[in-house]
């Protein structure tokens, strides 16, 4: 209803050519098995790490790392942020990764403190 | 009602009638409350990661919980989650085609994938419930959850053991393991010091609020929480997935001009399988 009131079309809308489209689903089926491959690669670490010979904590900064690798591409493709302005970009990164780092850093320090009374006071 | 008008007219942003960072006010908001909600996402596994290393061995570890898979027998650790995982990750890609559909004005390719996307988040749902349920029911063995009393670990250091999770060495019941670790191995109690251990404690199966066969009561607190509060997000967006996809088959947007309504409910799909990604890492995997 509010939009046949206006007469111009609505101007924020994306509208792209068959052309355009044959591009972008190329690039969605890239980022897919992109997606897929690093997910495989978790879950075999995860089974067969042992047999890798390699340190558990290696493991996990690996694991870690591909996470940030994935949720790169979820947000960056398939949530299409990569593609808008840059205040758009700042708005949603910035305050998020302050308070994650806020999160992680109280996480770390609360817990050297806890492992600390533990070793003084039992 | 009358806000949504000015807000299409332009007129509740100021400075020009231009949206801030060329994007509709619809896209702005939904991006805004992503933000806020990814942030108590991080905080819950915040609290997860900070529990699970001050509990170091007593915490049990994901891949030897769930081990289930439909219609096979014996262990997969890992396979059913990293199968949900595959899911979910399915779901987002059929989103951003019908997406791509919708900028080309393609009702057909919308409705196709939109469908899809439907069938991907029902599924997903499915198999949490089932996880839900082998987690709850527990194993046919069971644990022993010790009474009060202490046990001196090899290097001297004594341990109370009210509420530990012992679990058996295996189906004859011949040996315990405590969740303390000599040389990389559990510690075995067997013959009379076992025995006694079985009639002072108590055997339980399965998890709920404040028992856990696995191990840590709070590894299950944790567990119903963050994939509770997970599935209740994929809930709700499929929900509004279907109502979308009611609103395009009845060519809503055909008239309207535009699938923005498809690209708004895709972020917020989009970031349920964003979170999913994290908790399959922390919960599962590490």
């Amino acid at each position: 209803m509010s939009h046949s009131d206006d007469n111009k079309p609505y101007e924020y809308a994306v509208h792209h050519s068959e052309e355009e489209g044959k591009k972008a689903r190329k690039r969605i089926w890239l980022i897919f098995w992109v997606l897929l491959a690093i997910t495989t690669v978790e879950v075999m670490l995860g089974i067969f790490w042992k047999e890798i010979g390699i340190s558990w904590f290696l493991v996990k900064m690996t694991f870690i790392v591909l996470t940030i690798f994935k949720a790169f591409y979820i947000v960056a493709e398939y949530m299409h942020l990569k593609h808008e302005k840059t205040g758009l970009k700042n708005t949603i990164i910035v305050p998020f990764v302050l308070l994650a780092l806020y999160l992680i850093y109280h996480v770390i320090t609360e817990g050297q403190y806890s492992a600390d009374f533990d070793r003084f006071f039992y | 009602m009358s806000n949504a008008i000015s807000v299409d007219k332009k007129e509740a942003w100021g400075g020009g009638g231009k949206s801030p960072f060329g994007a509709s006010y619809g896209k702005l908001m939904m991006w805004f409350f992503l933000m806020s909600d990814a942030l108590s996402f991080t905080g819950f596994l915040a609290a997860y990661g900070f529990y699970r290393h001050y509990y170091g061995a007593l915490w049990p570890s994901a891949e030897n919980v769930f081990t289930h898979f439909p219609f096979m027998h014996g262990d997969h650790p890992l396979l059913y989650v990293a199968l949900m995982t595959f899911i979910l990750i399915m779901s987002s890609v059929t989103m951003v085609l019908a997406v791509e559909a919708g900028h080309r004005m393609n009702k057909k390719g919308v409705t196709l994938w939109m469908g899809l996307t439907l069938i991907g988040g029902a599924i997903f749902l499915g198999s949490q419930a089932w996880e839900w349920a082998h987690f709850i029911h527990g194993s046919e063995l069971g644990a022993i959850e010790l009474g009060r009393g202490s046990f001196t670990l090899p290097n001297g250091t004594v341990e109370l053991t009210k509420g530990i999770i012992a679990r058996w060495s295996d189906e004859s019941k011949q040996a315990l393991l405590l969740p303390w670790k000599e040389a990389g191995e559990y510690i075995q109690v067997t013959g009379a010091q076992m025995q006694e251990m079985v009639a002072n404690g108590h055997e339980i199966h399965g998890a709920n609020l404040t028992h856990n066969e696995y191990g840590h009561p709070l590894f299950g607190d944790f567990f119903f929480f963050i994939t509770g509060f997970h599935g209740t997000h994929v809930f709700s967006g499929v929900v509004l997935n279907f109502v979308v996809f009611v609103n395009i088959l009845m060519g809503t947007y055909e008239k309207r001009g535009h699938y923005e309504m498809v690209e708004k409910v895709g972020l917020y799909w989009h970031f349920v399988d964003l979170v999913w990604v994290f908790v399959f890492t922390f919960f599962y995997l590490v």
